[in-house]
Order: structure tokens, then C-alpha cells, then sequence
């Protein structure tokens, strides 16, 4: 069943046409990336999804419900959570208070029994607090819980955006290029990450990367933009096989032999 | 000799094994915490009562999956809860636990799993599960793969593998049958049986199981306990590896005698936070740890503000005053006395909250030398820290500083129980009820290692007239010039780590014509150092072949050369392109240099060293622990030093 459809979306910036009738389908529970050479619209794409842009034509329906329409906050309460290619945290605050942050959405108490600290408020926080740091846990990064965001590595930085949108316990999780930058390791890292996201969360995972590698090793389906057009869409085997992929990537007449 | 051993195992009232003593200890102190550990933020306490019945559940689980009395089990992984209840449990079932050390690679967890004859390997999570499962086809012995964390795991089918829980589970099964088998399995255990088989990472050739039974654990540390008393209720903090002696002799052998609180850190990466944060009573680390931290105090006061550097230069000397005064067994004078008491409201309380040091009683340093500047440095804010020395072989230590009898050279005084004398070979040797059984299966290096119950260390050293013992080197390793001058390279070895801007040091001579020493540098504080003079930096690589670099171990070369007699100087030296690792072979798993290995392996700079050429061109690749492999491309500077051609 798909969680995501998105249907003949048309966006332009003035006379620039960033996305021009792109449809496709992402199923629950998986792993979707989208790829494509520079300026293909991927970004705009996710932006669409997440509310950023407002696309001049098409739709997109999240489980059966046309969302848009709907502000991007709106569409937070909805389960979608998303990162950012240039990471996006508040610099000057701690991982943990990054994390609470994402948990606002599900934050019930108004600015009064959130004020008060006995009741239901600090019962509240406690909750949130435990839930943050399952997901600290999870991502391993205990030893930088109380650490100040602007202090750290690149690499924790990333991850720290991913917990911070893990906190939103979204049913659709939208990752843009979460490995940009990274070294080898840390790439591994942020490889089984994602994973395990999938398989022990059940998050549904689109995600835009540049590393075929990683494409190819982790996701379940793939959806190819270029020059705002969808040129290929199917599981990643096919379209490594794809000859307009390849023509797009390497030029014409190469062989993609890269695994 | 045997009344004594018996004397002080009668102290336990015949609770005379691990198990036994787990039994009373969950009757006596019940509700108390035996051990904490750091979970989603915060300490989560395990009480004797329960740690008892966690390690009952999976003892009877073993038994329900088919374990034997004499089985083995090997437990690899960080130190977490589940690492000691295994240990206890399959010491209940009649077996012995084989510790790994968590960073081995494949070739030596399959090696040590293989020979000891392991038939259960409880493995913490995904990573060492992975090595175990690539490693199945060559572990005929192995039928169960038992991991405590689940993550990542969800996808795996091996028949062998079962979660922790699932085998407590079984354990339960198998309770409500036969209620009594719990108890009935912990009274056959006796002081005799072997506990642990501890695999020491040998210097040479393939590691060797020693045989420990309960009588040499805990013979160890209730002798240990006579002379540095712990409590009940003390606090320790257990971050070295499980599968060290050490580590064995306090999470376990005093821990279960003595009965004071283990905690575990939340992951690797906190243990300092973690330290910190319970405030431990007693404390045990290899040199490198307290160097560590020294180094780390001294690199945060270059960065904090000028008061509190003032402060730090000015109470500072006051404490090394007290702690030299002390050293030298001389009173302290009023005056000092009350300066020091000011200088410990100015600076030592503070520095020793922040090192997590309020509470420490009794510190400990072992496994290689210490350099006078740490001892004085911690003495200096009030932390007594003693060196001691001991083997695997016997059951973790014999020799330990006595308060108020602190010599920086030497390594303390045997404890009560214990023999030390020295041979003619001028070899150390030792003899009490903490000397094991002899090494699995291996008759032949037993009797090398024993004689007429003698413990032969290979240590070479020799006891000073007030009963202290000196280690100087290993015996094989003490070597001579071309020209006969015999030299201890460990001995400038670890002279020159005494500087903080050497992390490793390896002294070449053994037959030649002069010394020489490949260094590698601390890339922490070299490049602070490096940072404060805007000399900018790539690598480690980049770092250390710099001039300016070279000019400043040059002059920490030369202050060792002024120690050294003329003869035995260091006359040439280099800074290595990458730090000793014990992925590359080139340390064991305990971090001492496997020298044979690193000669053999750097032989073109030590050609260079001895040869006339002023630099050798290096092309090689370095493996990392994931079977990854770099290349390095680099050119060696080779220093001469002035002094060392005068000599």
C-alpha cells in the first residue's frame, strides 16, 4: 500500500521549470531514494513533500489524504519529519534541548501547566525525556548528550538532525543528502542508522543521495530525476540498468560498472 | 605455607567460590546495589538479590541448553551487567569463563574461542556477533551464540543464536522443574575448580590460557584487601577490560568478597563523565590513564581563563612540596601545612570534583612504570596513588605501595601471603596461593613458566634493602651494544613516555654500534602545542614530520640522554608517520610493544637510522580493524643529536 503518492507535480520559479509532471509512489515501510545529476529537483521535490514549495499543479496525497495544500506545520502533525542538506539545529543549544524540541508537536500542556512544574506538566516532560533518549540510544550518542551543538563534528552534527527528527516519531521521514560530507565510516554509520530506522521503527524513509553505493546497498526503490523530469522509477537494480540513467550520470556511450 | 593459604580462604566462612559468595552475598546484603549501570541517562541499579537471580536464570538456562560440568564459556563484549552474570553463571554450571578482549579481530577471537574449547560464546551485540558467525566454519565446538543486545540482530536466522533473555527464560523452564538444581549446582563447586581461563596477549607468538581457580582469585584479593582495605559500600567504576586480570580481580574476585558497588559506564566514549559522576572510592588504571588525565588537566588550564591559570600556577607547586616531603618520609612544616590547606580550598578540591576524585581512597597504577611528574601530580592534590606489579599467572598482583612508603622506582612491597625473591639469573620470582593451576592445554610452558612452585616472571629486578621490589625490564629484552654495554630498552622507553609529547617509543640497539629510538607523538598535546605556535597541520603524518615538531622532541630526548650513563645514549631518532596500533600487530591487546614485530616491520627506517642517509622514503598500507586498508606515502626525517656523537 502506498503511504505517499505524489501525482503530476508542476513547479516553476518564474520562467524556470524545476519540476515538470513528476509522479510516484512510495510504499509503506520502505526505503526510497531519489537521485539524479545537480539541479535535477530533488530538493524541490522534498520541499514539495514537506510543505516548503507549493506546487502550481498536481497533488500529493499522504494515506489517502490530499496534503497539498497544507502548511508545512500542519503537515508535521501529520508524521512527517524531515533533515536538511546544510544541517538546520539550533547552534547554541544543547543535543538534548534540540531533541525536546522535536518532541513539541506531541507536547500537550498549554504555556500555563507546561509552566508549572509539579502535575501534569512534569509528568509530561518525563515522558518526552524518556523518549529522547531511546532515540539517543539508538543513534549512540550518549557521550554528547549535554554537549553544545555549534562544538560538534559535522558528521555527529548530521546525526544529531537525524535523532532530532527521529524525536518527531514521524510515519514518513524525508532525508536530504544525510551523507553529504561525511567520511567512510561515518557513512557506514549513518548507512546502518537508516536501516535500522526502517526495520525497528517501520519508518517510511525517502531520502536524496549522491553515493550510489549507498543508494544501491540500502534502499528499495529508487526514483530518477533529470532536469526536472522523472526518467526512471523502479527497484535499484533496474535502474543501474537503466540506459537513460546512465546517460544522464556518465554522458552517453559509458558502461556503469561501479557496484 | 598450605596453613596460611587455608587461613585466609577460611575468612570467607566457606563460601569459597564466586557463585557461593553471590548466594551470601544476596542474603546478607539483599536490597543493596551491587551493580549500576548507565542506561538512556540514568544509573539504573541492579541489587545483590537481583544480580543473584539474573545470574541463577542463565546458569540453568546453560544447563537447559545442553552445558557440561568442565564446559567452557567466551564472553566478549564492553562491560556491561550481563558480562559478569555470565561469568558467575557458568562458573555455577561447573564450567570456567574465557574473557576476549572486545577489539580483537577475527584470526585471534577464533584462535582463543577454539583452543580453549568453548562450547557457549555469550557476544554483546551485532559487532561481535558478526565476528563470531564469519568465523563458525572453523568453530566446530561452539553450539551457542548467546548476544545481550538485540540491535541489528532482527534479521539474523543462525540456528546458534540466542538472545540473553531467551536463555534466562529456559533457565526459569528448567527451575520450575527441578527447584533445587540452582543451589545443588553451587555447593559442588570448590575452591580448586578453575574459575577463568585468562588468555594473556603475549609479546611473542600465540597468546596462552591461564588457569585460574577461585582459591588463586580470591587468596589475590583478600590478601590485596589486607593491606588496601576496601568497604562495603565503596564505589568502583569498572571501565579496563573484563578479560584483563586486573579488571577480573576488582568487578569480580574483590567485588564479591568484599561486596562494594560496580558500575559500568553508559558507552566507552563516557567513562570519564561517567567517573565523575559516581565519585568511585577505589580505582585501578594502567599508566596510560592516569598520564591521560594529568595531560588533560595541563592542556585545560592552557585554554582557561588567567585567573584560574594563576591559581593552578600558584597552588600547584604547593602540593608537590607536601607530596615530595611526604615521599621523603620528612614532617611537614606549619607554615607548608597551612599554605597547602589554602592551596586545597584554591584548587585541589575543585580539581579533584572535576576528576571525579573527591572520594578516592585508594588509586592504582600497574601493567608498565609511572612517571614521577603523575605521581607527584596527583599525590600533590591529595590522591594517594600507588604502583603495583604483578601476573596473570598470579591471579592479577603481588607487590603493591604501602601508604606512607611511596618510592617512585620501585613497585611496593609483596602482600602477606606472598614470596618474592630473585634468582641468580637475577629473574623475579614469586610464590603464594594466588599462583594458578598452569596454562590450558599446554604442559610444555607450564613447567617453563614453574618450578618447585617458584612462578618464574621473565622480569628482570632486584629487591633495595628496605623490601622494595624494582622491575627493571623483561629479561629477553634486556640487551647490549655491539661493544657489550647492556641496555634496557624499556627502561628509555618508558623515560622518554614520561614526556607528554610521546605517546609510544621503541629503542633500537641489540647489537649495534650505538642507540637509537623511533618515537611516535601524542597528536593531542603535539597539536595543542602546535596550535598555540600557528604551525598548521594536516595529519598525524603531517604533524610529526614537521621541524618545529622535531626541534621539541629533540629537546625531550635530550633531557632522558643526561639520565642515561654515556655509553647508552640515544644518538639518532625518528618521528613515525602513524601511531603504534594493535590492530597492525604492533602492540598486544594491553598496548606494550611486540618489539620483534615492530623491528621487523620498520627495518628500512631503522636502516636509515644506522645508515648516512638524513631521510628514507616510506610507501606502505595500514589496515584498519574493519579489514580496510589505507596507503601512506611519506618521507622520514632522520634528527642526529649533538650529544650523542660526543659520547
Amino acid at each position: 500500500m502506498a503511504l505517499l503518492q505524489v501525482k503530476d507535480i508542476l513547479l516553476h520559479f518564474r520562467g524556470v521549470t524545476a519540476l515538470f509532471d513528476v509522479s510516484f509512489e512510495v510504499q509503506k515501510g520502505a526505503i526510497h531514494a531519489i537521485i539524479g545529476p545537480n539541479g535535477a529537483g530533488k530538493t524541490s521535490m522534498l520541499n514539495c513533500i514537506s510543505g516548503v514549495y507549493r506546487p502550481q499543479r498536481g497533488s500529493i496525497v499522504l494515506e489517502g489524504r490530499d496534503i497539498t495544500r497544507l502548511r508545512p506545520d500542519a503537515r508535521t502533525g501529520l508524521g512527517i519529519a524531515r533533515t536538511f542538506q546544510n544541517i538546520a539545529l539550533f547552534k547554541g543549544m544543547t543535543v538534548l534541548d534540540n531533541l525536546l524540541i522535536g518532541r513539541h508537536v506531541h507536547q500537550k500542556s498549554g504555556v500555563l501547566g507546561g509552566g508549572v512544574f509539579w502535575g501534569f506538566g512534569q509528568k509530561e516532560e518525563i515522558a518526552h525525556r524518556e523518549m529522547v533518549e531511546d532515540i539517543v540510544d539508538f543513534l549512540e550518542i550518549q557521550h554528547i548528550r549535554k554537549k553544545v551543538v555549534g562544538t560538534l563534528a559535522y558528521g555527529l552534527q548530521k546525526r544529531v538532525e537525524l535523532a532530532r527528527a527521529l524525536a518527531l516519531e514521524p510515519r514518513l521521514l524525508l532525508l536530504d543528502e544525510p551523507m553529504a560530507g561525511m567520511n567512510a565510516e561515518e557513512k557506514e554509520d549513518m548507512a546502518r542508522f537508516i536501516l535500522e530506522t526502517n526495520e525497528d521503527r517501520g519508518t517510511t524513509l525517502v531520502m536524496i543521495e549522491h553515493d550510489m553505493g549507498v543508494v544501491m546497498d540500502v534502499s528499495h526503490r529508487v526514483t530518477v530525476l533529470n532536469f526536472g523530469e522523472k526518467i526512471a522509477d523502479g527497484l535499484p537494480e533496474e535502474v543501474r540498468r537503466s540506459r537513460e540513467v546512465q546517460d544522464a550520470y556518465l554522458g552517453e556511450q559509458h558502461e556503469l560498472v561501479e557496484g | 605455607m598450605r596453613t596460611k593459604i587455608v587461613s585466609i580462604l577460611d575468612r570467607l566462612h566457606g563460601d569459597d567460590t564466586f557463585p557461593k559468595l553471590l548466594v551470601r552475598n544476596a542474603h546478607t546484603f539483599a536490597d543493596r546495589t551491587a551493580l549500576r549501570e548507565k542506561e538512556f541517562g540514568i544509573w539504573q541499579s541492579i541489587t545483590w538479590r537481583e544480580y543473584h537471580d539474573r545470574v541463577r536464570d542463565f546458569s540453568l538456562g546453560l544447563v537447559a541448553l545442553g552445558m557440561q560440568r568442565g564446559d567452557k564459556v567466551a564472553i566478549i563484549g564492553d562491560n556491561r551487567p550481563e558480562w559478569v552474570c555470565s561469568e558467575i553463571a557458568a562458573q555455577a554450571a561447573g564450567g570456567a569463563s574465557v574473557g576476549l578482549y572486545q577489539d580483537s579481530n577475527l584470526n585471534e577471537v577464533a584462535y582463543v574461542i577454539d583452543h580453549c574449547d568453548a562450547t557457549f560464546v555469550v557476544a554483546e551485540d551485532q559487532e561481535q556477533v558478526d565476528k563470531i558467525l564469519d568465523m563458525m566454519e572453523t568453530l566446530p565446538k561452539v553450539r551457542h551464540v548467546v548476544y545481550t543486545d538485540p540491535r541489528g540482530l532482527r534479521s539474523y536466522k543462525h540456528p546458534a543464536l540466542l538472545s540473553f533473555e531467551q536463555v534466562e527464560e529456559k533457565g526459569r523452564e528448567l527451575a520450575r522443574e527441578r527447584p533445587d538444581l540452582w543451589m545443588e549446582n553451587v555447593r559442588r563447586g570448590a575452591a580448586d575448580d578453575v574459575a577463568i581461563v585468562c588468555y594473556t596477549s603475549g609479546t611473542t607468538g600465540f597468546p596462552k590460557g591461564a588457569m585460574l581457580s577461585f582459591r588463586n582469585l580470591l587468596a589475590m584479593a583478600l590478601s590485596l584487601h589486607e593491606v588496601d582495605p576496601k568497604r562495603p559500600g565503596d564505589e568502583f567504576v569498572s571501565f579496563l577490560p573484563l578479560a584483563w586480570i586486573g579488571e577480573q580481580m576488582m568487578s569480580l574476585s574483590t567485588a564479591l568478597a568484599v561486596g562494594f558497588t560496580v558500575n559500568f559506564p553508559e558507552e566507552p566514549e563516557t567513562v570519564m563523565e561517567n567517573i565523575r559522576e559516581i565519585g568511585p572510592h577505589v580505582m585501578f588504571a594502567p599508566p596510560r590513564i592516569w598520564e591521560n588525565l594529568t595531560s588533560t588537566v595541563q592542556v585545560r588550564i592552557m585554554d582557561t581563563s588567567p585567573f584560574k591559570r594563576l591559581m593552578y600556577n600558584l597552588c600547584l607547586p604547593i602540593g608537590q612540596k607536601v607530596a615530595d616531603l611526604q615521599f621523603a618520609k620528612k614532617a611537614v612544616p606549619a607554615r607548608l601545612r597551612i599554605l597547602y590547606r589554602l592551596a586545597y580550598w584554591g584548587l585541589f578540591r575543585a580539581l579533584k570534583d572535576r576528576l571525579g576524585f573527591t572520594y578516592l581512597r585508594s588509586g592504582s597504577t600497574g601493567g608498565a612504570a609511572l612517571g614521577p611528574d603523575v605521581f607527584r601530580f596527583f599525590h600533590a592534590m591529595g590522591v594517594p596513588l600507588k604502583q603495583i606489579y604483578g601476573q596473570t599467572e598470579i591471579s592479577g598482583i603481588s607487590c603493591i605501595h604501602r601508604e606512607e612508603d611511596i618510592q617512585f622506582h620501585t613497585v611496593g612491597k609483596p602482600i602477606p601471603g606472598t614470596e618474592v625473591r630473585i634468582s641468580e639469573r637475577g629473574e623475579i620470582l614469586s610464590r603464594s596461593a594466588a599462583v594458578f593451576l598452569g596454562y590450558y592445554k599446554n604442559e610444555k610452558a607450564t613447567q617453563e613458566t614453574m618450578e618447585e612452585g617458584w612462578l618464574h616472571s621473565g622480569d628482570a629486578g632486584y629487591l633495595t634493602e628496605d623490601g622494595h621490589l624494582v622491575v627493571i625490564d623483561r629479561i629477553k629484552d634486556v640487551m647490549q651494544l655491539a661493544d657489550g654495554t647492556k641496555f634496557s630498552p624499556q627502561f628509555i622507553e618508558n623515560r622518554l613516555k614520561f614526556s607528554p609529547y610521546v605517546k609510544e617509543a621503541v629503542v633500537v640497539g641489540h647489537d649495534r654500534p650505538y642507540l637509537t629510538a623511533m618515537l611516535c607523538i601524542d597528536m593531542g598535546i603535539v597539536g595543542k602545542w602546535a596550535e598555540r605556535r600557528r604551525i598548521s597541520y594536516t595529519t598525524y603524518t603531517d604533524l610529526s614530520a614537521k621541524a618545529e615538531v622535531y626541534d621539541l622532541l629533540q629537546a625531550e630526548v635530550d633531557q632522558v640522554n643526561e639520565t642515561l650513563p654515556a655509553a647508552a645514549r640515544i644518538r639518532k631518532f625518528v618521528l613515525l608517520y602513524k601511531e603504534l596500533d594493535a590492530d597492525d600487530e604492533e602492540l598486544t591487546r594491553t598496548r606494550k610493544v611486540r618489539r620483534a614485530f615492530v623491528e621487523d616491520r620498520y627495518q628500512e627506517v631503522i636502516a636509515a637510522l644506522y645508515g648516512d642517509r638524513g631521510e628514507v622514503a616510506i610507501d606502505t598500507t595500514i589496515k584498519f580493524q574493519d579489514g580496510k586498508t589505507t596507503r601512506i606515502h611519506t618521507t622520514l626525517l632522520v634528527r642526529e643529536l649533538a650529544l650523542g656523537k660526543a659520547a
